[in-house]
């Protein structure tokens, strides 16, 4: 499939600091991805870097346009990038009302004045801000305003929507509807959207795939399920969703770990020190005398969560406890002995990484 | 809400507090404002209702005349040239000015440091001393005519010295700084995305310049200009220093008026005059900047 946008080999630094090592994305026509990552990860000088306010020192970055024909961006300024940047801070005009502000970039087109009448007041209808029009950013509220600077750039109909953590300044349950309302609108409008965000809920409900970027450089790139149950590495595995992390020695289909080997997902691509992943919900937990049994443990904790479970198991060896996600009520209580299994596909083996499980020194042994 | 021992507490007792705080920092610079100018103010109007006395002071008898005499012509004339050359000091004051808050915005912050250091650093010369300068390097032998001179763009010397113009410059290189740091701080917080905004929907440098940058530092330009026209119309030095007595401003009419010929209720008609059109500058200032910036309702 051909892509749309193409980053390919692209660097920055600042100083010191490599800001973006070697990042290359492809992102597909009319596709909702995320650049995911904690602060300082990269993501956002990646996208200021295809609206053009950071330039890249290496690698180039090419869209492709209407008729097929690439254009590089980089040659660009960022008045003449046929890409539209939404803001974490909206940055509104303040001294323009609702109207005006949507209106300013397709004024800035030389488009007629009927032309743009005509399309502002389709844009804000869409966004549910039709009756708001002559209000000025200071009167709205802050999800009013995350609209008011959606429509601003969607309303110039760009190839390419970028998003800088569009709802990480509205409050929660404002955050939940924007999040529909964001998806509903990509499909409506048909525009590729590449969102910015640290929150991997956020990510893993509204992009169709997700770019895990960790100190300027590119994790891994996969749809939202594979991520979660096919990490890449062990900062993905650590950085997306909860689990266990068990280091050991890996050996054929297995982890050389607690005196024994733990099966694992085969066939297994690594050799040398590595780590499983076990997700808490394909944890199971069994009785300490049933012969399907990987390990033995003692249970320390349970958290009951109304639908489900958090039972948090001991295991001699190991020092953060195995967690275990249980439908319904906890059926075990604290100091109870029980067995810990799983079925081999859902634990995933990772080569050890060096140092990002330092977090964690329990992992570490 | 009554405590265990009795005394009153919760909200009237903390409001009284916060009110009471409040006094002990407003206190001083309130009591210094009201002695120092509210009253000498006062003080103006009531005695421009008054008769003269013949050595200076007032008689009290009730009069209009003194507002009468100030729409005659030779007044109304001091006050049109006065006005006049303040308005050029102001907008010339804004053209140097406002590219110099720009270019400063634009410095790393050690230069940025540096360079407003260099702006207010006229400030730790005394005004006399600086205005004597000005005769220096204006008069028919002083630098200015003799480079004009060597360098073969004029004949003769100009009479620089003692004209309007001279005035001019004089005002506008004491008063430039009022201009430049007000359009500084506007300038700087003027937030960069909100340019990179304009950017990104299409618009040139220029372009966003003309849309944000300038619109958002219009209060603060402004201001700057209040800082410059209000001392420039009041100034009785430079008038008489490097206008040599021939160009009467305002405020030279004002220092007349009580120190020479001793009519005070009428030198306190003009004062009056000169605050209310400040009064009317800063009312201008807050209505436009409040249709700038809109009504601030709700904050994010």
């Amino acid at each position: 499939m051909t892509s749309l946008l193409r980053i390919d080999h692209v660097s920055k630094a600042y100083g010191s600091t490599q800001a973006l090592d070697d990042v290359s994305i492809d992102i597909r026509p009319n596709e909702f991805f995320a650049l995911l990552g904690p602060s300082g990860c990269g993501k956002t000088t990646l996208l200021r870097s295809i609206a053009g306010f950071e330039d890249p020192d290496a690698g180039s970055i090419t869209v492709t346009d209407a008729s097929g024909g690439q254009t590089d961006l980089l040659v660009l300024p960022p008045n003449r990038r046929p890409v539209n940047l939404m803001f974490q801070s909206y940055a509104l005009f303040p001294h323009m009302n609702v109207r005006r502000n949507v209106a300013y970039g397709l004024e800035r087109e030389g488009l007629s004045k009927d032309e743009i009448a005509a399309r502002v007041d389709e844009v804000l209808a869409t966004v549910g801000l039709a009756d708001r029009a002559k209000a000025r950013p200071a009167q709205l509220s802050g999800g009013q305003r995350q609209r008011v600077a959606l429509a601003r750039a969607i309303v110039k109909r760009p190839r390419l929507l970028l998003l800088d953590e569009p709802l990480s300044a509205l409050d929660r349950k404002v955050r939940a509807e924007m999040q529909l309302e964001l998806k509903r609108l990509q499909h409506e409008v048909g525009i590729t959207f590449v969102v910015v965000t640290h929150d991997q809920e956020e990510a893993m409900s509204m992009a169709d795939r997700i770019a895990v970027m960790h100190h300027g450089r590119v994790q891994q790139i996969d749809d939202p399920v594979t991520l979660y149950s096919r990490p890449a590495n062990v900062f993905v595995a650590d950085f997306i969703g909860s689990g266990t992390l068990i280091p050991g020695i890996a050996e054929g289909a297995g982890l050389s770990a607690l005196g024994r080997v733990l099966p694992c997902h085969a066939p297994a691509p690594v050799a040398g020190p590595a780590v499983v992943m076990l997700r808490p919900e394909s944890t199971h937990l069994t009785s300490i005398d049933d012969a399907s049994r990987l390990l033995d443990g003692t249970v320390v904790e349970t958290h009951f969560y109304g639908g489900s479970t958090i039972t948090s198991v001991r295991v001699s060896g190991l020092q953060p406890p195995v967690v275990v996600r249980t439908a319904g009520a906890p059926r075990h209580s604290v100091g109870e002995q029980v067995g810990i299994s799983w079925a081999p596909a859902d634990a995933v083996l990772l080569a050890a990484d060096d140092g990002t499980l330092a977090a964690d020194p329990g992992a570490a042994v | 809400m009554t405590s265990p021992d009795g005394r009153t507490s919760g909200r009237g007792a903390s409001r009284r507090r916060a009110l009471s705080a409040r006094a002990v920092f407003a206190g001083p610079g309130l009591l210094y404002a009201t002695l120092f100018m509210t009253l000498p103010l006062l003080l103006i109007l009531v005695y421009s209702f008054f008769t003269r006395g013949r050595f200076g002071g007032v008689v009290w008898e009730f009069t209009l005349d003194n507002y009468g005499r100030a729409f005659e012509p030779v007044y109304v004339k001091v006050f049109g040239t006065s006005i006049a050359i303040a308005a050029a000091t102001t907008v010339l004051a804004l053209l140097l000015g406002y590219p110099t808050a720009y270019a400063i915005t634009r410095l790393s912050p050690r230069w940025r440091t540096v360079a407003l250091i260099l702006v207010v650093l006229p400030f730790w010369t005394n005004f006399l001393i600086r205005t004597y300068a000005w005769i220096i390097l204006l008069n028919s032998e002083g630098p200015v005519n003799t480079a004009l001179v060597d360098l073969g763009i004029i004949g003769a010397p100009l009479g620089l010295l003692y004209t309007p113009g001279a005035v001019i410059v004089g005002l506008l290189y004491a008063y430039l700084p009022l201009v430049v740091l007000p359009v500084y701080a506007s300038l700087e917080r003027v937030d960069r995305q909100l340019v990179e905004a304009a950017s990104n929907l299409g618009a040139s440098r220029t372009r966003a310049f003309f849309d944000v940058t300038l619109p958002l530092t219009l209060p603060g330009a402004m201001i700057g200009a209040i800082f410059v026209f209000v001392p420039s119309l009041g100034n009785f030095v430079v008038p008489e220093l490097l206008g040599g007595g021939k160009t009467v401003m305002v405020g030279n009419l004002i220092r007349d008026q009580f120190l020479e010929a001793r009519d005070w209720p009428f030198g306190s008609v003009i004062a009056l005059f000169v605050v209310a059109l400040l009064v009317v500058l800063f009312a201008l200032q807050a209505y436009i900047s409040r249709r700038i910036n809109g009504r601030q309702v709700s904050r994010a």
